[in-house]
């Protein structure tokens, strides 16, 4: 007999004094929790995300769509970085400010070679106001996953309100799961030595998230 | 499980030694209190909390119940995304499954995300001694993996050690691993983090193949879930070529949906956090064409004693745990004892009643674990998914003193009653331990009021028979001990009015 065969066996003997249950999944949970907490403008979602990001030490900003370009560039600088990884489908004009040496996303580039890099610029799948979460599904304005993970210094740019939403319950819905999810709420950080909170172990140390306003 | 905890004292023995450690306790008080009053703020938060607990254990409970249909649903997603799956009836067959997969790879190193269920089946140790070395590269897992010691809490299992231990651990051990403690290393947090960010690094950079379990499995879309903190899992389950996923059975979810449920309770109930800083999700491979993350997945769906648990319809309640910790931080026995005393890779109340029923009872120290606990009912009410921990605790004792049917690899058998009373001897001391130290008497007590209408009709174990013919007497609502604090005796300030 296979493992497989024995574990399922054995599940089935384990239930044999549970009476038989034919609900239908979507019956058999009770889901009177709340889809969102709080009852709140679109603005005050906006000032919740934030908010919210900002307490879990993320560097907050807000800009207009002409402003952007002068935000990053500016970002960049002040980081003293030389070298940005830049995704595929990241809108050209994001990066028209800044004379920062763009490094594309390739899939042959080897972690070494990521691990020299600066900074990385990205897009968002969407981002969740009440706890303060930005969500990357690998699409093409964020690159694949470890662009976001090795170099230190992370900016990411919101679409605001479009990209926003309240809650989890309103994320999920929204996402794909065939595709590979990173959620992020602040950078890095680890609580492991006495409870003090340090940010940034392995990912980007720092998180400077870009809400961006009529895109 | 892992052989780390083969021959441990009886947790009464353990607990003793234990609490008469210092520095031990002086570590962990300060850790759960603090995680403690932070996680009533961040469940404060939430106005529906009741509602998502209810629905946790509604979600859990339905998919323990179909469990069989839910692992072939699984199966079924992960190998159609791109994946494949293995199943493991017990530690070694997992063990062996691993360490075959890892030697295809042609490499001796892995990297590994945090993940009890591979401390469960003493993966480390078996890859070793097939010449494979396993890093664990999660902070505080890698404090203990450097400091030669054992986790002792499921979230944070370097609790026990405060920064000047860590730092001496460091930078005694860490040359031996890899690349050494920078020079003139201090104890602060940061420091202490940098140091690990760069010995880790060259690790994670040329690692070929990463070992991770996962918080869920979703049955219908065949999604992985791994929550952290640190961005180390984010590094183990994207930057190598192959990823090996040990998971235990019972972390399935049916749908997508579900999620919303426990990505909410899960991180306020373990960090106290809103969210987690990093969660990551994938589902088998990803197209060539996109290469993000690992061209080959392989998921070990492990058994080793769940099924035996879901056997036993009052402690198959154990299997909901989503291993939050929550009931470790609140319990006042854990609090005192310190982990290592409950001999295995689950500590506090769940371990109390998880390892036991996982391994057995026919140890000594398995046989003590259900004593472990005050009954005081605090684990029960931060469950986030409402597992009714001193029920299966009472109900582990009767078995441990009466014996009884059990299921174990599968097959029914016959537990005799515990030889020589060994249980009631282990009862007695964990009692004698308890009212010895009257301040872990005073919280077990308070809490005991607090919480009495979820305390048994009837005396566990040895108690039973007296306890069947009469009533026991109700708690008061308060401790003696607080009213006399409180109004000494009738005659103080408070007591005149
Ligand atoms: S038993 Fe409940 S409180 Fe304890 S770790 Fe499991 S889920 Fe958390």
């Amino acid at each position: 007999m296979s493992s497989r065969e024995r574990i399922l066996g054995r599940v089935q003997r384990a239930l044999a004094d549970v009476p038989p249950d034919a609900t239908p999944y979507d019956q058999a949970v009770s889901r009177t929790y709340l889809s969102e907490h709080g009852n709140r403008s679109v603005e005050e979602t906006v000032d919740l995300l934030a908010e919210n990001l900002a307490d879990y030490r993320a560097i907050v900003h807000r800009t207009d769509g002409a402003g952007l370009a002068g935000v990053i560039a500016g970002l960049l600088d002040a980081r003293g970085s030389a070298s940005v990884v830049v995704p595929p489908g990241l809108d050209e004009g994001w990066l028209a400010a800044t004379e920062v040496a763009q490094v594309p996303d390739r899939a042959e580039s080897t972690s070494y070679e990521l691990d020299q890099v600066d900074s990385v610029v990205t897009g968002c799948a969407l981002a969740i106001a009440e706890t303060g979460t930005i969500v990357l599904d690998g699409s093409p304005d964020q690159g694949r996953r470890r662009i976001t993970l090795v170099p230190d210094h992370h900016i990411c740019v919101v679409r605001v309100p479009g990209q926003v939403v309240s809650s989890v319950p309103q994320a999920l819905p929204r996402l794909d799961p065939t595709r590979p999810l990173t959620w992020i709420s602040g950078p890095s950080a680890t609580s492991d030595i006495e409870l003090d909170r340090v940010e940034g172990v392995h990912g980007p140390r720092t998180l400077e998230v870009i809400l961006v306003s009529g895109e | 499980m892992s052989g780390t905890f083969v021959g441990m004292p009886a947790f009464p023995k353990a607990a003793h030694e234990a609490v008469h450690n210092q520095t031990l306790r002086g570590n962990l008080r300060h850790a759960t209190h603090t995680i403690r009053a932070k996680r009533e703020k961040a469940v404060a938060e939430v106005s529906d909390w009741a509602a998502l607990r209810e629905a946790g254990k509604q979600i859990k409970d339905h998919t323990l119940r179909h469990l069989d249909r839910y692992l072939v649903q699984l199966e079924e997603s992960v190998t159609a995304a791109g994946g494949t799956v293995h199943w493991a009836a017990d530690a070694d067959e997992a063990n062996r499954i691993v360490t075959r997969l890892v030697k295809e790879t042609g490499e001796s190193e892995v990297v590994k995300v945090k993940s009890m269920a591979t401390q469960e089946i003493g993966l480390n140790e078996a890859l070793e001694e097939e010449g494979i070395r396993a890093y664990e590269t999660d902070l505080a897992e890698l404090i203990v993996q450097l400091g030669k010691d054992r986790p002792s809490h499921i979230l944070v299992p370097a609790i026990h050690r405060n920064r000047g231990e860590i730092r001496d651990i460091f930078a005694r051990e860490m040359s031996e691993w890899g690349r050494p403690a920078p020079d003139g290393l201090t104890d602060t947090p940061a420091e202490l983090a940098e140091a690990a960010r760069l010995h880790l690094r060259e690790k994670f950079l040329r690692a070929k193949v990463g070992v991770s379990g996962a918080n869920f499995m979703v049955a219908e879309t065949g999604t992985m879930v791994v929550v952290e903190s640190e961005g180390n899992g984010r590094m183990c389950l994207t930057l190598p070529e192959t990823l090996i996923s040990v998971v235990g059975i019972e972390k399935i979810v049916p749908t997508w949906q579900d999620l919303e449920v426990f990505l909410q309770t899960l991180p306020r109930s373990s960090t106290a956090e809103r969210m987690n800083p990093y969660t990551s999700m994938w589902t088998g491979t990803t197209d060539s064409e996109s290469a993000d993350g690992p061209r080959t997945f392989h998921l070990v769906l492990l058994d080793n004693g769940r099924t035996d648990t879901l056997a036993d319809e009052v402690g198959r309640q154990a299997l909901r745990c989503i291993r939050c910790s929550a009931c470790l931080n609140v319990c006042p026995v854990y609090e005192r004892a310190g982990g290592h005393a409950y001999g295995s890779v689950y500590p506090g109340p769940i371990g109390a009643i998880l390892s036991p029923q996982l391994r057995g009872t026919e140890s000594e120290i398995d046989a003590s674990l259900p004593y472990a606990s005050s009954l005081c009912g605090a684990c029960y009410e931060v469950c986030p998914v409402a597992i009714d921990i001193p029920e299966v605790l009472v109900h582990l004792r009767e078995r441990v003193v009466e014996g009884g049917q059990v299921t174990r690899a599968g097959n029914k058998v016959v537990l005799k009653p515990a030889k020589g009373h060994a249980a009631e001897r282990a009862a007695m001391r964990a009692a004698r331990w308890a009212f010895a130290r009257p301040g872990a008497l005073r919280t077990g007590q308070r809490l005991a009021s607090r919480t009495r209408r979820l305390h048994p009709r009837s005396i566990p174990g040895p108690g039973k028979a007296w306890s069947e013919t009469r009533a026991l007497p109700a708690l008061p609502s308060e401790p003696f001990r607080d009213w006399w604090q409180r109004t000494r005796g009738g005659s103080g300030k408070d007591g005149a009015k």
